[in-house]
Formats: structure tokens, C-alpha cells, sequence
């Protein structure tokens, strides 16, 4: 997994910059090091750059400045055809000419592979996908989700050792999308393959991948393993962007210790951990984890900060409870309890106070 | 499943079969689609399947020999045309009074220009001939005129005897056999009531005078809408009758008519005892010789069925021989060759709009929009100058003293007197034709290119495919079903273009269609145009099928 | 027949008396000619007259070049729209063959020469078919380059077929019409024989043959304006073409061409009605060509083009280039000095063997 850090660096971003027009930078100053086997996700919003970043490592565009090397060396000059890096393309891409075994065989044949060896190197690939007897026909009579397998397996089939996926599940339903990202990372760990994944789809990028790369506005935000992102966000943008996330804002009243205290523009004082903050006086902007606010006195630590909260809503979801409250002046500050036995179910209009580990409350850049 | 076996057809709600009520709503439906459609369905039958239809139908039809000459193409039947020997009396006596009706109705100088297709010189022959008809038969006309006193000068008299008078029985049907005649040879309604029945009596005794009479009566009073008593009969009367009386048996025929005028009748009878009976084949033969040639009547013979393959013969270098179909003599020989150039060089046409085509069709769907719609706009262009004018400035760019070879010869790359032919001949009509017929290639070039996802090149180079390999077995071939639709658009507008080729072509860049044109406009010879013309569009249909079946119909798109 | 005639002619007098009656005729006339200065000879000389004295309305049809086919069309659908229509002498000999046009007396619709001479005589031989009101004579011939022919312009025929002294492109017209009586003239044949001798398939054979000897230098042209542009171009150093254009060319337009008065073929153009129009258009037609033909008007078309009239009675009065302001008598192709030596094209042999002759020609072509 992550600590596999120690292997050599397989991938590597160095300083790489991307304008198109020479007025904007799409991509800023890219530092990324990947090592043999890992499985990157690389997500953001649209425009974040992404894509793009993904495009220059297949070839398909030219970094501006910096350098990209594979296994060492750089391949800035070398022709996409070359890199022998599979890609698996948001739309799939299967050549609607050819049959499903074509498709597959086609690059085995430009690598002037002889016919016996294709065909055997085709069906097992189809066989690993499950797709074995559908070599015959042509990809417009194949549902998404076989397609999928189809483009996966023709990504595979000429065994490179890095693979590329952009947005691959975006077109298919959600069940059939739950079931492919199990079964990409399943084969992508089965075959020690690298793989470099694109999704804005946080749940994908959480589930799938070794690390996540958070994009935004050209920059990687946070390069961490999925509980890291999630549980410790290194900045306010990725707290919002990954998960459900409460946001307070204030000023830091006090810092030590690596505990803060920050007094919220309504005056409430609560603590936090501070993240992006170093001195008092500084604004920031404070993220809870919805499951992680208490409002069971109970349980809260002694001497804990409360706050006055009073219950808008109460929505039942099944497996938890989905409450939102008013919180310090913000309308949608929202807590997740499961369900459980002993769970109190909250009505709209209640008035509660609530609370929360200060470590679980992180003090992020305003 | 086990419900319907049970119990027979299902049902449904209202009790009647499922089967009929489903039947009756989608029947509901289709009317009201077929409403829809009908303007359009109309517009295209009127205008384009009935022209069709009529072309074909013309590309065989003849009737316009035994319409004119009805009685001729019966009589001429026997006839062997093989012996060389000139027709029977029997014939020229058909050929006499079919004549003098034509000519009367004007009929026989287009049958003269039908058969002059076949047979030169038969055109000025029914020119000359309807002309000077009258003069067959003159002495005895003249001779009976004077006979009595001129008693046969009053065309009431000649009423009374063909009608037998008031009380005589009528011959409706020889009246009606000759409406019929009449109403094929002219094209008129001849079914009015003419106030006119020729008598049974008299008919019976003279049917060549009766019958001519009746010609006569029917053209008076349905074409020129005069009274009939009151025109003097046609010479074709004096002379049928001066005919049948001077036959062997003729006199007893008239001793026995008792009907209105038989005073009359033999006073003319006796004059014309001085002159010999008529003979119509030496007449014809005086009044032109041209009526003894074999040739003319075995062309009469062969084109007189009321279809023929004659049309479709010549457009194929053939002609219709006393022994069937034969080749024309090589002096002749054109459509063939014709045939083969427009098809050649439509193919080099169409090559050379794919191979100009196709980049540009690239470039377009892969610029981004707005310069893709500056470059469409130029692309188009030349739809927007009218097609003469186009031509026109190829002929000033390509002739020698025209643009190009001036440039050439500036550049010093052609010496003066040495400049380049590039107009009138097959390459200044391949380069004016694709630059005409570029657009209509590039266009469904385009529309199918742009809806090939560039991923598709992006996927083949992941895969390790070179540039020219990805462009090659994925690109193209997805861009295939565009230049089978412009191709078949292009070549099909090509084989049918004339003006273009008129203009630049030239005598070897000329295509069939510049023949069908001179057919329709300058010769007049509909049916050999719509013969070339349906063996044009059988070819047409043919390619399209052999394109059916070797690259799939399916696989066209224009869009 | 003649019995008939007499009647029919005794119906068409009865018919012509009203013609002074304008209520009888339509108000309104479609007239078809070739269009261009022609069209406008005859606009100025005939049309613009005629309306101003009747208030007709005239509607300008520039269809001849199809006429024959056209009216074929019209006729078979039922809808004849044109009124009066200016064909070649050819075309109207098929028209009238082909029953599309209306028989004309000249006598009775034609108007008589000042000096009384009746319609029929002061044509005379021009009368070629039943159907055709001749208007002007004109004739095919050929222009050259001045500047392309060295110090010996051509000045015969022949000197067509001299590509030895006088090499470069010729245009001749995609037909076999003329050029076949031109080819045989230059090989040796009589004037007088040239029919006769291209009546047989030897004579055919002889012309083509002697065409074969110029057939690479040869452009072919197909409409009107093509020797002209091309003589202007010098793109050919002579081609045939019409005197009126040559006359347009050299006069008018000022370039460097000369014309040859040698062999030039005559030719008329003249009006026909077309068969089948009712009764109030037809007396309209009538009396347009009534007015249209007589003599003065003949000699005012003079004005505008070098056409002769087709009058004898109106050539003494042809005037001046009603622009340019020469005298036009001498451009005339009925000139006598013009007239020395022309060809008479043969009607009748051309309506038997156009056909047979055209395919073989074509043939020829396409070899």
C-alpha cells in the first residue's frame, strides 16, 4: 500500500507546468513521485487539471515546462505509441469497426505480434475480464458495463506496466459502478500493474485507490492515502471536497500545544486542532466530520466546549440519522448518528448543545 | 401462455380479437402518417416517378407508325422484305389513302422525322409526297368532275349517295372502326355524333369509297367543325371510287346500286371508261422513285409494331437488320464508346474528389467551430456562382492563352509557343467537374467525420499505434461510410452532367449525357434519348447495387 | 386537297379581315428569340414600335436555342405560353413537320412592298417552309486574327485547311452542318455538286476525311459567343462563326480580327407561330408579324445588327449603325460585294440527312 514508498520511484512529476493559450497555467507546478504498483487517484473538480496532467503523462500533450519520467527516464520527446502506457478512456474508445477480439488484438498486431500468440494473448484477456465469449462481436452490441470490461482488457492485454484511466465508470449506473471499482482494483493489485486513476468522484477515488491526489486549480492539494484525506485534511478546500464536512468560521483566540482556540464570529470559543494556523489572531475555518459531533452530553469529554444548537430537521436515511441544525448562526450544520438502539431521535424545534473531540475539530486555512 | 391455448384468440377488452383491434389502431396510425407524407409523396410521383415512368415507356414505344399508316403496316405484313423486290399494288393502294388522311391531319411529316431516324431520306419522302398526293389519280378526279355535267362537283349529292338518303339502313360499323382510326391517328376525341352514317348499301357495294367518305366526314366535322353535306369530299372519294368500278366486277356492282345518285354514279362511271384503272405503285413511283427502294419499306416494315426494341438497339451501336439485330456500321459507332467514357471518367472524377476531399473534409471537423465555419463557407463557395459562370472561369484558367499557362510561361517552366493544353479535352472536364463536384463530397465527408470521437486516434496511439497505423485501421475506416455517400453522390451527378463537358470537354471530354441533351433539343429523337438515358439509369441502379453488396448500403452516410 | 384550299383560304381571309380590331387579340404576347444584341435589334426595330402603337404587353423569351424541343413540350402537355417565336429556317421546317407550327400565307399575313410587289414575291426563294416568316439573312463564315496570320491574310476558304500557311487553332462548330460542305468545297468538289456528292457514303467518307487533315488543330465550339471570345483571346487564329458577331467583334469591339467573304454559308432566321393557340393570341401573333415584317421595319433591324433583311424590297433602305453610325449596307451578307461567292445551304438535304450524317460526324469526333 502507501509504505510501499520505499520501492524506487516508477512515476515522476518534476516541476511540470501546462499553459495552453501562454496567458494561464491549467497545470502549476506539478511535483509527483509514484512508486512500482501503486494505484493514484487523481481527483478534483473540472478544470482542476487533472485530465490534463493525465494527458501529458500519456503523451497526448506536451508539458510546458518540467519534466516527466517513467521508470526513470524522461519521456517528455517520446511519442505517445512509444510510452507503452494502456489507457482505459472515458468513453471506452472501443473501435466501433472491429470486433471485440480485434480490438483486443489490434495492439498486439501493431506490435507486429504473430496470430497464434495473439489470439491466446486476446483470450485470456477476455477471459480475465469474464467477457471469453464475446469475442465475435462488435462493440455497439455490448452493454456499458461490458464495453468497460472490453476497453479494460484491450488496456491490459499488451501488459504494460502503467496504466491510465480516465473517468472510466463515469457512464454507467451506480450498482454496475460499485461492482467495476472493486474489480479494477482487484486486477490492478492481481497483476502489480500502476495505475494512475482520474475521477471527480470522491467516493471512487476513496474506495479504489492507494493514494489520492487532490486537484484544484492546478495544484495537488493534498497527496495522502484515503483515511488521511478524509480524516485529515490539509486544507479547507479538501475538507469540503472530501465528504460531508461542517464549516465554522472565526479567529484564533489562543494557540499552544497543538491545541486552539478559536472564538467563532457569533463569540462562542471552542477547540480545535489547529492545522493551517500558527498564531492568534488569524481567521480560519473550522471543519467537523457530521459523525463526528456529539450531542449526548453523555459522552462528551468533561470541560468540553458546547455549543447551543437548535434541531431544523430530522431525516431518517435507513442505516443513520440525518440531522440539521443551527449551529452559531450556520443553517445547514448537519450531524450523522447511526442507528442504533439506544439512539435518540431528534425532533425538529428541540434545543440541544453539542459538541466534540477537539482533535476531531481542525482549524484550516479561512 | 397456457390462457391463450385455452382459450383460442385472445381478446380483447371489449370482446373482439386482439389481433383485429391491434390491427385497427395501428391502421388508424398509418393513415394518418400516410396523410402526412402525402404532399411529399405527390409531389415526387408528379415529378419525378411519372417522368421516369414516362421515359421508360417512351424508350419502346412506336406506336406512331401503325397509328399513321394503319392500314399500310396490315397490308405490309406479308411483304417479303428479303427478296429485294419492291411491295404489291395492294400496298401502295394502303399507302394512298393512309397517306392523304395523315397529310390531311399533318401527321405524315412526323412519321416522315420518326423514320428518318432509321432510314435517311424517308423525311423529305412524306415531305414531298403528302405534297403532291393529289396528283395520283388526277385524270380520273378530273374526268368524273366533268362527267354529267359536273353533277358530281355538288358535295350534297356525295352526302346523299354515302348516306343512301333518308331511308337507307346505316354501316354504324364501319363508321365506328373509322372514329377509331381517326382518333389513333390524330390523338382527338372522334366519339362526337357528326350527323353523319354511312349507308349500308352503298357501303357494301364501293367499302374503299364508303370508307373514304367517312375519313373524310369524321375529319370535316370533329377537326375542322364544318357541316359535312356541305364540304366537298376529299379527291381520295373520286378516286376509291373511280377504283372500284374499274376492277373487274365493278361495273355489275354498280348496275345493281339503286340508291340516290346512281345516274350520276354511272355517267362518271362511263367517262372514266377512257383511262386506265388507277395504279398507285407506278404514281407513288412518279412522284418519287424513292418509293421503289427496298430500304424505305423494309424500315416501314420493321418499326411497325407498336413497340420496339429500335431505341435501345442504337443506343448500344446496334440496329434492327433483316436478320434481327445487328451491329452498325463502325462509322456509326458511338454510344458504346460514350458509355465508356462517362463511366471512366466519372470514376476519375469521384477519385480525384476523395483524394481532394478528404483532407479538406478533415481539416473542417477538426478545426474548432468558428474557423470550421469560415472554411465551410469557402467551401461552398462555388454553389454560389452560377454553374456557367464556374465553367466559364475554368476556361479562362486553363486555355493556352489563359491564366495558368501565362503564369507557366512567365515562370519560364513552358516555352511560348509550347503552352500546355489543358482545356477541350478529358482533363479540362475532369478539373472543371471536381471542382464543381467537390462540395457535394466534402460535405457528407464531414458531417461523418465530425462524429468520429478523436479519442478513437488517442486510444490506437495508447495502444501503440503509429500515426499513419492509427489513422489507417481506425480513422479511415470509420470515415468510410462519408466517401461512400459522396461518392455515390458525386458520381451519379457526373455520369448525368452535360453543360460542364459541353463547355471544357471538347470531343474527347464529352459524355453521354451530352448526347441525350443533343437528342432531346437539337434532334428530337425523344425515344433514343430516354433509351440512353434508361440504360443510364440502369447503370446507375446496377452500381448502386454492386455497392450494396460489397460495401453494404448501411454503410453510407450523409450525415 | 385543292378543293380544300380553297375554302380553307376563303376561312383565313375571313379570319385576317378583323385583324384591325385590336378587341379580338390578346393583350399580352410572349416573344421568343436568341436573346443578346439580336434580341435587342428587334426589341428596338420591332417590339418597341409595335407596343407603342398597340399598348400590348411584351414578354422577352430568350429561348430559341431550344425552341423546337420546348415547343415539342408545350405542345404535348397542352400549354403552348409563347406567342411568336424566331427560329432558324432549319427549325422551322421541323416545327412545321412536326406540326407544332402554324401555316402561314404570305399573301394574306404578310404585308405588301411599298411598290405593291405582294409578300410571296419580295421574298421570294427565302419561303423555305410552310410555317416560316423569314426576317433575316445571315451567314456563317470565318473571321481570323489580323495579327496571327502573317503578311498574306487568308482570303479563301481553303486557306482553313492550309495549316502549312497558316498554322494555330481554328474553331469550327460542333456539327457536321457546313463544315462538311466547306471540307468538300476545299477537296475539289463543285460548288453545285457538293450535295449530290455528300448524299453518298464515298462523299461522306471524302469530307470527313478532309477534316481529318485539320482535326487536331481544330477547337470545337458549341454556342455562339465561343469564336468570338476565342478570336478575341487568340486563343484560334480564325473559326466560323456568324457575320453579326464578327461585325461586333471588329467593329464594336475593336480587336484585331478580319473577316473572309468566301464560301460563307447563307442562312435565314425568320419568325413562326406556334400551332394551337386560341383564337384572340393567334390574331395577336399575326398582327405582330404583320407589322413585324414589312418592309421599313426589315430595313430598321439593319440598324442594330448586321443582318440583311430578308426583303429584297428593304435592302435599298438600309441606313447607318444607329451607335457607331456606319453605313451598314456593306456589312450586309447580302452585300453583292460581300455576295461573291456564297454558298446556299440546302434545306431539304439537311432535314433528310442530319440524322445519319450527325452520328457518323460524331463518331468521327470521338475517334
Amino acid at each position: 500500500m502507501a509504505d510501499a514508498s520505499t520501492t524506487d520511484a516508477f512515476v515522476e512529476f518534476e516541476r511540470v507546468q501546462k499553459s495552453y493559450d501562454g496567458e494561464t497555467l491549467v497545470v502549476k507546478d506539478l511535483n509527483l513521485t509514484m512508486p512500482k504498483g501503486e494505484f493514484l487517484t487523481m481527483l478534483g473538480p473540472s478544470g482542476s487539471g487533472k485530465t490534463t496532467c493525465l494527458m501529458m503523462l500519456a503523451g497526448f500533450e506536451t508539458a510546458t515546462h518540467g519534466d516527466i519520467r517513467l521508470g526513470g527516464t524522461s519521456i517528455n520527446n517520446i511519442p505517445p505509441h512509444k510510452r507503452g502506457i494502456g489507457m482505459v478512456f472515458q468513453n471506452y474508445a472501443l473501435f466501433p469497426h472491429m470486433t471485440i477480439a480485434e480490438n483486443l488484438s489490434f495492439p498486439l498486431e501493431v506490435r507486429g505480434m504473430g496470430k497464434s500468440e495473439r489470439e491466446q494473448k486476446v483470450k485470456r484477456a477476455l477471459d480475465m475480464v469474464e467477457m471469453g465469449t464475446f469475442g465475435g462481436r462488435r462493440p455497439a452490441q455490448l452493454s456499458g458495463g461490458q464495453q468497460q470490461r472490453v476497453a479494460l482488457a484491450r488496456a491490459l492485454v499488451f501488459e504494460p506496466e502503467l496504466v491510465l484511466m480516465d473517468e472510466p465508470l463515469g457512464a454507467l449506473d451506480k450498482q454496475l459502478r460499485e461492482k467495476m471499482q472493486f474489480e479494477i482494483t482487484h486486477l490492478a493489485h492481481q497483476l502489480g500493474i500502476t495505475t494512475v486513476y482520474v475521477t471527480h468522484d470522491q467516493t471512487e477515488a476513496l474506495t479504489m485507490s492507494d493514494r489520492v491526489a487532490v486537484f484544484n486549480d492546478g495544484r495537488i492539494q493534498q497527496l495522502a492515502p484515503p483515511d488521511q484525506l478524509y480524516e485529515e485534511p490539509a486544507n479547507s478546500f479538501v475538507a469540503q471536497f472530501i465528504g460531508e464536512n461542517n464549516t465554522l468560521e472565526g479567529v484564533v483566540k489562543e494557540i499552544g500545544q497543538g491545541r486552539a482556540l478559536v472564538q467563532l464570529d457569533g463569540g462562542e470559543v471552542i477547540d480545535c486542532m489547529p492545522v493551517n494556523v500558527t498564531e492568534a489572531g488569524q481567521r480560519t475555518r473550522v471543519s467537523i466530520r457530521p459523525e463526528r459531533v456529539e450531542y449526548n452530553k453523555e459522552r462528551l469529554q468533561e470541560g468540553a466546549h458546547t455549543l447551543k444548537a437548535e434541531v431544523l430537521e430530522f431525516i431518517y436515511m435507513g442505516d443513520i440519522f440525518r440531522t440539521r441544525l443551527r449551529v452559531a448562526g450556520n443553517d445547514e450544520f448537519i450531524i450523522k448518528t447511526r442507528n442504533a438502539p439506544d439512539q435518540v431521535r431528534l425532533k425538529p424545534g428541540q434545543q440541544i448543545e453539542i459538541g466534540w473531540l477537539p482533535e476531531d475539530c481542525r482549524a484550516l486555512d479561512a | 401462455m397456457s390462457d391463450t391455448t385455452q382459450s383460442g384468440p385472445v381478446l380483447s377488452a371489449d370482446g373482439t380479437p386482439l389481433k383485429r383491434s391491434l390491427a385497427r389502431a395501428l391502421r388508424m396510425q398509418k393513415v394518418r402518417a400516410l396523410m402526412l407524407i402525402a404532399p411529399l409523396l405527390i409531389f415526387i410521383l408528379l415529378t419525378f416517378i411519372l417522368p421516369i415512368a414516362d421515359m421508360l415507356f417512351r424508350s419502346v414505344e412506336n406506336r406512331i407508325v401503325s397509328d399513321t399508316l394503319s392500314e399500310t403496316v396490315v397490308t405490309l405484313r406479308d411483304w417479303d422484305s428479303v427478296n429485294g423486290e419492291a411491295p404489291e399494288e395492294a400496298v401502295y393502294e394502303s399507302l394512298y389513302y393512309d397517306l392523304f388522311v395523315a397529310a390531311e391531319a399533318k401527321e405524315h411529316t412526323k412519321l416522315g422525322t420518326r423514320l428518318n431516324y432509321e432510314q435517311t431520306g424517308i423525311s423529305s419522302l412524306f415531305r414531298s409526297s403528302g405534297r403532291k398526293l393529289d396528283d395520283i389519280g388526277e385524270d380520273h378526279v378530273k374526268a368524273m368532275e366533268k362527267a354529267g355535267g359536273g353533277a358530281l362537283k355538288d358535295e350534297a349529292l356525295w352526302f346523299e349517295i354515302i348516306t343512301g338518303g333518308a331511308s337507307g339502313a346505316g354501316n354504324t360499323a364501319l363508321l365506328e372502326a373509322q372514329r377509331t382510326k381517326m382518333a389513333q391517328l390524330t390523338g382527338e376525341d372522334f366519339s362526337a355524333d357528326i350527323g353523319f352514317v354511312p349507308g349500308a348499301e352503298f357501303s357494301d357495294l364501293f367499302p374503299r369509297t364508303a370508307m373514304a367518305y367517312t375519313d373524310f366526314a369524321l375529319f370535316t366535322a370533329v377537326l375542322d367543325e364544318d357541316v359535312v353535306a356541305e364540304e366537298d369530299p376529299w379527291e381520295t372519294v373520286f378516286v376509291a371510287f373511280a377504283q372500284e368500278v374499274q376492277v373487274p366486277g365493278g361495273a355489275e356492282k354498280l348496275a345493281a346500286y339503286t340508291g340516290p345518285g346512281a345516274a350520276e354514279l354511272t355517267a362518271a362511271a362511263e367517262a372514266l371508261a377512257d383511262l386506265e384503272p388507277v395504279s398507285f405503285k407506278a404514281s407513288f413511283l412518279d412522284l418519287d422513285e424513292d418509293w421503289g427502294d427496298v430500304g424505305n419499306w423494309r424500315t416501314i416494315q420493321t418499326y411497325s409494331p407498336t413497340y420496339t426494341s429500335g431505341y435501345f438497339l442504337n443506343s448500344i451501336d446496334m440496329q434492327k437488320g433483316v436478320d434481327g439485330a445487328e451491329a452498325r456500321p463502325e462509322n456509326q459507332q458511338i454510344y458504346i464508346t460514350l458509355f465508356k467514357r462517362t463511366m471512366f471518367m466519372s470514376l476519375v472524377i469521384t477519385g480525384s474528389c476523395i483524394v481532394l476531399g478528404y483532407p479538406v473534409a478533415w481539416i473542417l471537423a477538426n478545426l474548432p467551430t468558428r474557423s470550421a465555419n469560415l472554411l465551410m463557407i469557402l467551401v461552398l463557395l462555388p454553389f454560389w456562382t452560377s454553374l456557367l459562370v464556374r465553367t466559364s472561369a475554368w476556361k479562362v484558367m486553363l486555355q493556352q492563352q489563359g491564366v495558368i499557362n501565362d503564369v507557366l510561361v512567365w515562370l519560364g517552366l513552358v516555352a511560348d509557343d509550347a503552352r500546355l493544353v489543358m482545356i477541350n479535352n478529358q482533363f479540362g472536364t475532369i478539373v472543371a467537374m471536381t471542382h464543381i463536384l467537390l462540395p457535394f463530397m466534402i460535405l457528407p465527408m464531414y458531417s461523418v467525420m465530425q462524429t468520429i470521437n478523436p479519442t478513437y486516434l488517442r486510444a490506437a496511439k495508447s495502444l501503440g499505434a503509429t500515426n499513419w497505423t492509427a489513422f489507417w485501421r481506425v480513422y479511415f475506416p470509420q470515415s468510410v461510410p462519408g466517401i461512400g455517400a459522396g461518392s455515390i453522390l458525386v458520381f451519379i451527378l457526373s455520369i448525368g452532367y452535360y453543360i460542364t463537358p459541353e463547355i471544357v470537354g471538347g470531343t474527347k471530354g464529352v459524355f453521354i449525357s451530352n448526347r441525350i441533351a443533343y437528342h432531346i433539343s437539337s434532334s428530337l429523337n425523344w425515344g433514343l434519348a430516354a433509351a440512353l438515358g434508361t440504360i443510364l439509369l440502369a447503370v446507375v441502379l446496377l452500381l448502386y447495387w454492386a455497392y450494396d453488396k460489397i460495401v453494404g448500403i448501411d454503410n453510407v452516410k450523409l450525415g | 386537297m385543292k378543293l380544300r384550299n380553297l375554302t380553307a383560304l376563303a376561312a383565313t381571309t375571313a379570319l385576317c379581315a378583323p385583324m384591325a380590331f385590336a378587341a379580338d387579340m390578346a393583350d399580352e404576347m410572349t416573344i421568343v428569340s436568341w436573346g443578346g444584341a439580336y434580341s435587342n435589334s428587334q426589341i428596338k426595330a420591332y417590339s418597341e414600335p409595335y407596343a407603342e402603337k398597340t399598348g400590348v404587353t411584351i414578354i422577352n423569351d430568350e429561348s430559341s436555342a431550344e425552341a423546337v424541343a420546348k415547343l415539342r413540350a408545350m405542345n404535348e402537355a397542352g400549354n403552348v405560353t409563347w406567342d411568336v417565336v424566331d427560329v432558324v429556317a432549319a427549325d422551322a421546317m421541323r416545327l412545321c413537320d412536326e406540326g407544332l407550327a402554324m401555316e402561314i400565307d404570305p399573301d394574306e399575313h404578310l404585308a405588301a412592298a411599298p411598290d405593291g410587289t405582294s409578300a410571296e414575291d419580295d421574298f421570294g426563294d427565302l419561303l423555305v417552309s410552310d410555317c416560316f416568316i423569314p426576317q433575316i439573312v445571315y451567314s456563317t463564315t470565318f473571321g481570323y486574327r489580323t495579327d496571327l496570320v502573317g503578311d498574306t491574310p487568308p482570303s479563301k476558304i481553303c486557306d482553313v485547311f492550309d495549316l502549312e500557311a497558316y498554322p494555330g487553332k481554328r474553331a469550327l462548330e460542333k456539327r457536321p452542318i457546313n463544315n462538311m460542305e466547306w471540307a468538300l468545297l476545299c477537296d475539289g468538289v463543285a460548288k453545285d455538286d457538293v450535295y449530290d456528292v455528300l448524299e453518298t457514303e464515298e462523299g461522306q467518307e471524302q469530307a470527313l476525311a478532309k477534316l481529318d487533315t485539320i482535326k487536331d488543330s481544330v477547337i470545337w465550339w458549341s454556342a455562339g459567343a465561343d469564336t468570338p471570345q476565342l478570336l478575341a483571346d487568340g486563343e484560334v487564329v480564325m473559326g466560323s462563326t456568324y457575320n453579326g458577331r464578327l461585325f461586333s467583334v471588329i467593329e464594336e469591339q475593336d480587336q484585331p480580327v478580319a473577316m473572309l467573304w468566301d464560301a460563307q454559308v447563307f442562312d435565314l432566321d425568320g419568325w413562326i407561330i406556334p400551332a394551337g393557340l386560341s383564337d384572340e393570341r393567334k390574331a395577336r401573333a399575326l398582327d405582330y408579324i404583320y407589322f413585324a415584317t414589312d418592309t421599313q421595319r426589315l430595313a430598321d433591324q439593319a440598324k442594330y445588327i448586321s443582318y440583311g433583311p430578308a426583303r429584297a424590297s428593304s435592302a435599298p433602305l438600309v441606313g447607318k449603325h444607329a451607335e457607331l453610325g456606319i453605313d451598314m449596307a456593306p456589312h450586309m451578307p447580302t452585300d453583292p460585294n460581300n455576295a461573291q461567292n456564297t454558298f446556299l445551304y440546302n434545306y431539304e438535304f439537311w432535314a433528310d440527312y442530319r440524322d445519319d450524317i450527325d452520328a457518323k460526324f460524331q463518331a468521327w469526333l470521338a475517334k
